[in-house]
């Protein structure tokens, strides 16, 4: 596979320029560079590319204000991450730009204006500078505003250009966007004058980019935004095919071309593209519909910023906003004696808000995830005045030792009800992924903690639970054990780790939960008569279990002779490409669109289907504007390469052995053992077991793993900055990356490597709904759910050498987000679970592992009563 | 042929071997005051200048580099690292600059034509310009981000004579070693380059980016890939990495250059990370086997060590890769590279 790492379109912030912005230029006459670097930044947050700085005013010493600018904002790493543009009509502002900065930036621009000599004069110190360039469509005799003048120019500066041996894919052409629909005939072909230079220019100058500033194009509707936007939505839909691939746009106010209103598009659409003299003064009439319909959301959206600071940090908490959140932070410093008293007073008290909102279900969790992130930039910003002034901490309502437990790397629902827990004033101390109990139950003493929290997502995190309970029982503790996770149920809280714990052990159903539940066990009045109803209700789950027994299991000679009988005339055939098949990079903008996003919804707590639920009544406004935040981190994880999927699959001839499947890999075999349902089920329905898929006369078998990775430096930059939220929603990303890489690598095996489906056509619906030939069961999961088979399955496959895939002790697997299993492509193949199992299935399961009983029996425990 | 084609052809054919440490081999010389001022009567202390032992004791950097060249080096870097008016100004040196590095890059070149007079194979001499201890891109004050001690030309200018004299001496090429601000090395860069324009003749240069945390990138906050934006166009002979870490620690970051880079990779990493004392104690063959790895995979084209690293580490990692063959320079798709602290792509 090649890697895309290109973008096709970038947008340049155009929001720091004081020739368009009149509030930018305000900042920097009045020297508030502090706010200037603000300006930067939100644009960069609202998905700027390329951040253009102009400081080109009569009033200014450009190159004063240039330098000044471009060196603070490169000690803003979160503004410096991305390329600079050096906008200036002077080559002295230029220069001096070029000289500050560190990477490699755009500058804009210069132009045979002022001859060929002046203009490879300065082509040739951009090169030495190594800067790209924007190449204006300009000469002699002026600017270029025919199509057949702008390709003229262009085609000269590029011919000269190459012969002093500037890289083509430097040279940004700007063929000039005019203005339209102004009354002046002459004036309205230039849309089309444009769009039609860019498809010569792109044929006649190989690897070369074109740009253009979209403002001048509804220079004649200043004052109505919804109509420029309007315009400049419905220029870039025409333009962009015709080669333009980089435009100067404020990136936040661009209108999807489909939700325009029709009747206002199809008018810009006819301005555009000139399509009739009248179609000026349609749109000029139609506008002033428009005028001013802006205005009202933006007020409202202003409005909040003249209350005064206590409320502005509440509206800031309520709403997620963390732009100014430091600055309003300081101000109510100011105005108190302490600054612990800005975190226990309207800190505390707009955290307050998002949990009652949140506990009454008018507030989802991705909403609360960006509220915590607001709190930790205010709390940050306040902790080194507190230390300086050496008062104790905030007294929060309670302190809780998180951790998920050794052997397992899963963190994201452990991270979520950190958060929630955090904004609702409990004190966090959160250890991390594969804690080990010594560690946890020396957190908990050295904190002094009300409680400990433990979370696990694979079935071998259950035992580990079960230690630390037995440890904390041995060390004394009394303070209540949560447990939380995927796998963790109340039933098994109650049966094993409980009885393990005389201290309060409560299960944690999901991150609502946890909140009420923390509560309750740090109350006066509740702890106790909470304590004990948990203490009944688990009781009675183990006397409901008592009674059951195993009566209702099959002996395991019995479950063989009610296996699946299946037909081997539609067994899947040999492969077309046996062996192991290796991709290093598989493009992951591919994968994107076997992407399943429902699982994701419920990675945050949103119950619901996709894309159902983005329309939905209740969480629908929080699921699209988490969904729209996932696709722009998707795109930036696309475009700058953050992650890498690497898998390996492979496809050996094997096989069946009774319960086993004996597979062949380089000349040796091994033999892999299933297990089978023991549960006694109605007449006509078989005890399944995954070899009962696979021909005793000889079959295929195959083997896959895939992972993201990558993750872990910008989990860590998000991290430093106190971003919980996009934290959770990479790794959520990176979760939901290696399910599509597993479907897409499936797929591709279907039809390809194993050969058995080559003209399956299935849409992504389809595959989600697994509407395919064969199955993809995974070790640790029901119809295999035996862990410790992944080592094995890693080892034939060569999953750590090949693709740097790794399993802890407990057999999770790392990089986190990572999927992998086996391949059955019989036809008649399906998913069941195995569920409970027999002690007699046990001892034989540990013959045909080869391993002993005691082994046996740790790893089936949760298939055990 | 120029110097550049030789360099190529050589590295097309094995992998070259660039030299090891100065410092601490000349600490095993155990100079005092003395030894390091000779007769140049200057007025601050001279222990510790390195550099300046060129004019002082020239017989210690002979010896150091002789121990290289026996020990397998294909390339002298000149000790010359903080040979430049910034740093000697700590010393009271800042009127020797051009005498350090003529001095020192004529030891280095006539030594390297006594080698390859020897056996006919070609030696180069690479004229050494360290970061200098000053930033371009950083503020040393934390509460005015935006000031900085030194701006572009000043540093340029420091740069530009310590090049014209390192050229004057004999020195193949300049090597912008140790990066850790990519401001200053694009100020080296600029130097070099216009001091090529007044000589007629491209000056070839090497860069070598230092990283210093595990994440990958360098002081400045760049990655490597966007130093590489940053820097490609200065067509640069080799580039690579050194110091930063041991080995161990370079190797994603090894590989993503090896990967991306259409011209020769050079890294020579320190030996090992320092002990609690601060020394290096990582073995010979240790290095060997972890630089050698990378020879396994293709990735490299010149090995060698940076910091504790001893003549008998560069001659483990020359015997250790003898016979292997070199990277093959890739041979990348034409796209617009950009770049802020993080690299930025377009396709074209």
């Amino acid at each position: 596979m090649t890697t895309n790492t290109s973008t096709n379109f970038v947008n340049v912030g155009e929001r720091t320029n004081v020739t368009g912005s009149a509030a930018f230029k305000k900042m920097i006459l009045a020297g508030d560079y502090a706010r200037a670097v603000e300006v930067a930044r939100s644009q960069v947050e609202n998905g700027a590319q390329v951040v253009d700085v102009n400081m080109d005013e009569g009033l200014l010493d450009a190159e004063y204000a240039m330098t000044t600018f471009l060196k603070l904002i490169a000690a803003e790493p979160d503004i410096a991450r991305v390329p600079i543009m050096i906008d200036s009509s002077k080559w002295s502002v230029i220069e001096a730009g070029l000289k500050c900065v560190s990477g490699k930036p755009i500058v804009n621009s210069i132009s045979m204006k002022e001859g060929e000599e002046t203009f490879l004069h300065y082509a040739r110190r951009c090169m030495a500078y190594g800067a790209a360039v924007v190449v204006m469509a300009f000469d002699e005799v002026g600017q270029a505003d025919t199509k057949e003048r702008k390709v003229e120019i262009c085609a000269r500066a590029y011919d000269l250009l190459m012969s002093i041996g500037f890289p083509p894919e430097d040279i940004i052409f700007d063929p000039n966007v005019f203005a339209v629909a102004t009354g002046i005939e002459e004036h309205n072909n230039y849309g089309v004058d444009f769009i039609e230079a860019c498809r010569e220019i792109k044929a006649r100058c190989p690897h070369v980019h074109i740009s253009g500033g979209l403002s001048n194009l509804s220079f004649s509707f200043r004052g109505n935004e919804p109509v420029r936007r309007a315009m400049h939505s419905v220029f870039l839909y025409h333009a962009i095919p015709a080669g333009m691939d980089m435009a100067i746009v404020n990136a936040g106010q661009l209108d999807v071309y489909d939700t325009i209103d029709p009747e206002l598009r199809q008018a810009c659409e006819d301005v555009v593209l000139n399509r009739d003299p009248e179609a000026g003064e349609r749109l000029v009439a139609l506008a002033e519909r428009y005028r001013g319909t802006d205005a009202v959301a933006e007020k409202q959206a202003a409005e909040w910023r003249s209350l005064p600071v206590t409320k502005r940090l509440e509206y800031a908490l309520v709403k997620g906003i963390d732009a100014h959140v430091v600055d309003d932070t300081e101000e109510c410093r100011q105005q108190f004696a302490r600054p612990i008293e800005v975190i226990e007073g309207p800190l505390m008290d707009g955290m307050n808000v998002v949990g009652d909102l949140f506990g009454s279900g008018k507030m989802f969790l991705p909403q609360v995830v960006k509220s915590a992130r607001v709190m930790k930039k205010a709390v940050a910003h306040l902790l080194p005045f507190i230390e300086a002034a050496k008062e104790p901490g905030a007294k929060g309502k309670g302190k809780i030792v998180l951790a998920t437990v050794k052997g397992d790397v899963h963190d994201i629902g452990k991270n979520i009800v950190g958060v929630v827990l955090q904004c609702n004033g409990f004190e966090v101390v959160d250890l991390g992924v594969m804690v080990p109990w010594s560690k946890i139950i020396a957190a908990a003493n050295e904190n002094d903690a009300d409680m400990i929290g433990l979370s696990g997502l694979i079935t071998p995190s259950l035992d580990e639970m079960v230690t630390v309970g037995e440890e904390m029982q041995r060390a004394g503790m009394t303070m209540p054990l949560l447990i939380g996770g995927a796998t963790t149920s109340k039933v098994h809280t109650a049966l094993r780790i409980a009885p393990a714990y005389s201290g309060p052990v409560v299960h944690v159903l999901d991150a609502s939960r946890a909140v009420g539940v923390a509560t309750t066990l740090v109350s006066d009045t509740q702890r106790d008569p909470y304590v004990a109803q948990v203490a009944a209700d688990y009781e009675a789950v183990r006397k409901a279990r008592e009674g059951k027994g195993s009566n209702a299991l099959l002996p395991l000679e019995e479950a063989r002779a009610r296996g699946f009988v299946a037909d081997m005339a539609l067994k899947a055939g040999d492969p077309k490409q046996p062996g192991v098949h290796v991709y290093q990079d598989w493009d992951l903008s591919d994968l994107r669109d076997y992407i399943d996003w429902t699982p994701f919804f419920r990675a945050w707590e949103l119950a619901g289907n996709f894309p159902a639920i983005l329309t939905d009544e209740v969480v629908g406004e929080s699921a699209s504007g988490l969904y729209a935040d996932a696709q722009a981190m998707l795109d930036t994880i696309i475009a700058e390469k953050w992650l890498t999927a690497r898998g390996v699959a492979a496809l050996w001839p094997c096989r069946r052995d009774g319960d086993d499947v004996i597979l062949t890999a380089d000349g040796a075999e091994t033999r892999i053992p299933f297990l089978r349902q023991q549960i006694a089920k109605r007449e006509g329905r078989a005890n399944m077991c995954l070899a009962d898929f696979i021909d005793p006369a000889g079959d295929w078998i195959g083997g896959f793993a895939v992972g993201i990775h990558g993750i872990d430096a910008h989990i860590e930059r998000f991290r430093a900055g106190h971003d919980d939220y996009n934290d959770i929603l990479l790794k959520a990303l990176a979760d939901r990356l290696a399910e599509a890489f597993a479907e897409r690598l499936h797929a591709h095996v279907r039809t390809d490597l194993w050969g058995y489906a080559a003209g399956e056509q299935l849409t992504n619906e389809a595959l989600i709904r697994e509407q395919y030939r064969g199955i993809r069961p995974a070790p640790g999961y029901p119809a295999c759910p035996e862990h410790s088979i992944k080592r094995t399955l890693f080892d034939l496959l060569g999953a750590e050498q090949a693709v740097g895939l790794e399993l802890t002790e407990s057999f999770a697997m790392l990089p986190t987000a990572a999927v992998s299993g086996f391949y059955f492509g019989h036809g008649q193949a399906e998913y069941f679970g195995v569920a409970r199992i027999g002690e007699d299935q046990v001892a034989d399961y540990a013959v045909r592992r080869g391993v002993d009983a005691v082994q046996a029996t740790r790893w089936l425990r949760t298939n055990l009563d | 042929m120029t110097t550049r084609d030789t360099f190529l052809a050589e590295a097309a054919k094995r992998i070259l071997i660039t030299d090891g440490a100065f410092g601490t081999e000349i600490q095993n010389w155990k100079l005092d005051e003395a030894a390091y001022a000779g007769t140049l009567g200057l007025s601050h202390d001279q222990k510790g200048n390195n550099d300046i032992l060129a004019l002082t004791k020239p017989e210690v950097p002979e010896s150091i580099h002789r121990a290289y060249f026996e020990a397998g080096a294909d390339i002298a870097e000149t000790n010359t690292f903080s040979a430049n008016r910034i740093s000697q100004a700590d010393y009271g040196a800042e009127h020797l600059v051009r005498e350090i590095n003529i001095e020192s890059a004529k030891l280095a070149r006539r030594l390297a034509d006594e080698y390859q007079a020897k056996d006919g194979r070609p030696r180069f001499v690479a004229g050494a310009i360290g970061p200098t201890n000053k930033t371009l891109s950083l503020s040393p004050d934390v509460n005015d981000p935006g000031y900085r001690e030194i701006d572009f030309d000043f540093l340029k200018n420091v740069y530009r004579e310590q090049i014209d004299a390192l050229v004057e001496g004999g020195a193949d090429f300049i090597l912008i070693e140790t990066v850790f601000d990519t401001l200053n090395a694009k100020a080296g860069i600029m130097a070099t380059i216009e001091a090529g324009e007044a000589l007629g003749r491209e000056i070839p240069i090497m860069l070598s980016m230092t990283l210093t945390d595990l994440s990958g990138r360098n002081l400045s906050g760049h990655t490597v890939e966007a130093f590489w934006h940053a820097v490609r166009h200065a067509r640069p002979l080799t580039i690579g990495l050194n110091c930063s870490f041991g080995a161990e620690q370079l190797r994603p970051h090894v590989k993503t250059l090896s990967e991306i880079c259409d011209t020769l990779i050079m890294i020579y990493p320190n030996a090992g990370l320092p002990n609690e004392l601060g020394a290096y104690d990582e073995a010979p063959v240790t290095t060997a086997g972890l630089v050698g790895e990378w020879a396994v995979e293709g990735q490299v084209n010149v090995l060698g060590g940076c910091c504790g690293s001893t003549p008998a580490h560069i001659k483990a990692i020359a015997d250790k890769v003898r016979g292997m063959k070199p990277r093959t320079i890739p041979t990348p798709p034409v796209v617009t590279r950009l770049a802020g602290l993080e690299p930025f792509t377009m396709a074209a």
